[in-house]
């Protein structure tokens, strides 16, 4: 049984087991618009919990993807080579990077659904 | 702390539900439907730019064209009425103050558009210079506001949505006509965005009524500065802030076609781009494409290609929109700056391959 958690950076993460994919949030891909590129890692990089570990960029600007949680990068999402927009049609399906997590206690410092939407309102309200 | 400019449009954009953001001082829409679908609108049919935030100067007296032609790199002596000039204003050392249009409505008589961002710092600067010249520098900024109306269909906007006669207007030329209500205003073929246009002054009230005779049109798709940024981008042309700076000189810029180094008097910063020139450029502006897919953004550095030494660094870059490739306009040292020399640009953490290219990635599509 997954279960999805969010940063206040506007990343998700879906966890299975100690496996996890990590992806853009539905409030950031709208925020973004369009995204013209993802830059992601590498398989077998080692992602840590507040670093940056690749960027989403928009025509405008890029947005630096910041880990939620550590662990080894095991599949990067090569769909998003090609077709970097798939972020924008369903970013929950179209996660960027799948992960071996390496201390899922980090998972008790992100927030869960209801209360990253409660968040996402905050910030809209700003 | 200073208060956040608001043209006379403000209101339109955020009924429009534009994404607004500061620039140069003023709350100004970003995008209305989005960037890309708002540079196609320009590139394939008619897009409207509110762009009011720009700063007119009026310079009148006895001495108007002897002092535009001092502090101008272009040559505005003896031209018809009716022309329109772009160049730059320099400092002594070369450096350029800012690029602008001077629009000739009669020997002692010139409009000067000049950047948003630069509106103190110019009009400081024409006052400076001003010493030992009879004329009268009028800052009609409050006064005037304008409206880009760009792209292939932007003729026919012209004449038939709003019945401004315009098809006559050559490229680069203005005249001063009216709405058919009798409203009057300033109408240019300009503009800043490759394609055919035309540029549009006037009172604030009338320019409010133009925009909305516009949208009702249904013909026309109101645009932010972000698709103005990428269509300017494309086409090679500068942004001052980017390619042009206090410390950018225009030949640097690849410019020198709007610099008249022998006109007769000369002009401020002329003796300085001549020893430049003289002594050859230390660096230029080029345009670089990478094979990969990622972005090279203002301020990345430019390397060797085996990415040991920055050799430059990158004024403007994007994903192309009508040109479907990452690309960037760049400033690099003179030995790396001929097309077709391999380069390397540093992206985040990694560094990519680049070829060094004309800054012409799209073709210009004037009407002239």
């Amino acid at each position: 049984m997954s279960k999805t958690y969010f940063s206040k950076t506007h990343e998700y993460v879906t966890v299975d087991g100690d496996s996890a994919v990590i992806g853009i949030s539905d409030f950031a891909q709208k925020a973004l618009g369009n995204v013209v590129y993802v830059d992601m890692p590498e398989e077998g990089d080692e992602i840590t919990a507040g670093e940056d570990f690749g960027a989403v960029e928009s025509v405008k600007a890029a947005s630096d993807l910041i880990a939620p949680v550590s662990g080894e990068v095991v599949e990067t999402n090569e769909a998003l080579v090609d077709n970097p927009r798939l972020v924008n049609d369903d970013c929950m399906a179209n996660w960027i990077i799948k992960i071996t997590l390496s201390d899922p206690s980090e998972l008790d410092s992100l927030m869960d659904e209801d209360a990253y939407k409660a968040f996402c309102e905050s910030e809209a309200a700003h | 702390m200073e208060t956040i400019k608001k043209t006379c449009l403000h209101p339109r954009h955020v009924a429009l539900g534009a994404q607004m953001a500061p620039f140069a001082g003023f709350d100004m829409p970003i995008q209305y439907s989005g960037i890309t679908e708002e540079h196609n609108a320009v590139r394939n049919s008619c897009g409207v730019f509110d762009v009011s935030h720009m700063g007119e100067v009026l310079v009148s007296g006895s001495d108007a064209e002897k002092f535009v032609n001092h502090i101008f790199t272009n040559d505005i002596a003896g031209a018809p009425d009716g022309k329109i000039f772009y160049g730059m204003m320099l400092h002594p050392h070369g450096g350029t103050v800012d690029d602008l249009l001077v629009y000739r409505r009669g020997e002692n008589n010139f409009l000067l558009v000049i950047n948003a961002a630069n509106i103190d710092k110019d009009i400081r600067w024409m006052h400076e210079c001003a010493e030992g010249f009879n004329v009268k520098i009028d800052d009609l900024c409050d006064e005037l506001a304008e409206l880009a109306v760009q792209g292939p269909l932007a003729e026919d906007v012209m004449e038939n949505v709003l019945g401004i006669h315009c098809a006559d207007l050559a490229f680069y030329t203005f005249k001063e006509t009216a709405l058919p209500d009798g409203s009057a205003l300033l109408v240019s073929r300009t503009g800043y965005t490759g394609e055919d246009g035309f540029e549009i002054y006037a009172r604030p009230d009338i320019i409010v009524e133009i925009w909305d005779t516009l949208m009702a049109s249904g013909k026309v798709t109101p645009c932010g500065l972000g698709c103005r940024d990428t269509l300017r981008f494309e086409v090679g042309l500068p942004l001052y802030g980017d390619e042009l700076a206090d410390d950018i000189t225009p030949l640097e810029a690849g410019l020198p076609l709007f610099v008249k180094l022998d006109k007769p008097g000369g002009f401020i910063g002329r003796d300085a781009l001549a020893a430049m020139k003289a002594q050859g450029l230390r660096r230029r502006l080029v345009g670089i494409e990478l094979a990969d897919r990622a972005i090279p953004r203002h301020g990345y550095e430019v390397l060797t290609p085996d990415g040991t030494t920055v050799i430059g660094t990158v004024t403007t870059g994007y994903r192309g929109i009508s040109v479907d490739k990452s690309i960037a306009m760049a400033l690099v040292s003179t030995e790396y700056a001929d097309a077709g020399t391999q380069v390397a640009v540093r992206i985040r953490k990694k560094t990519f391959p680049a070829t060094v290219t004309s800054r012409k990635f799209y073709k210009k599509s004037y009407k002239k």
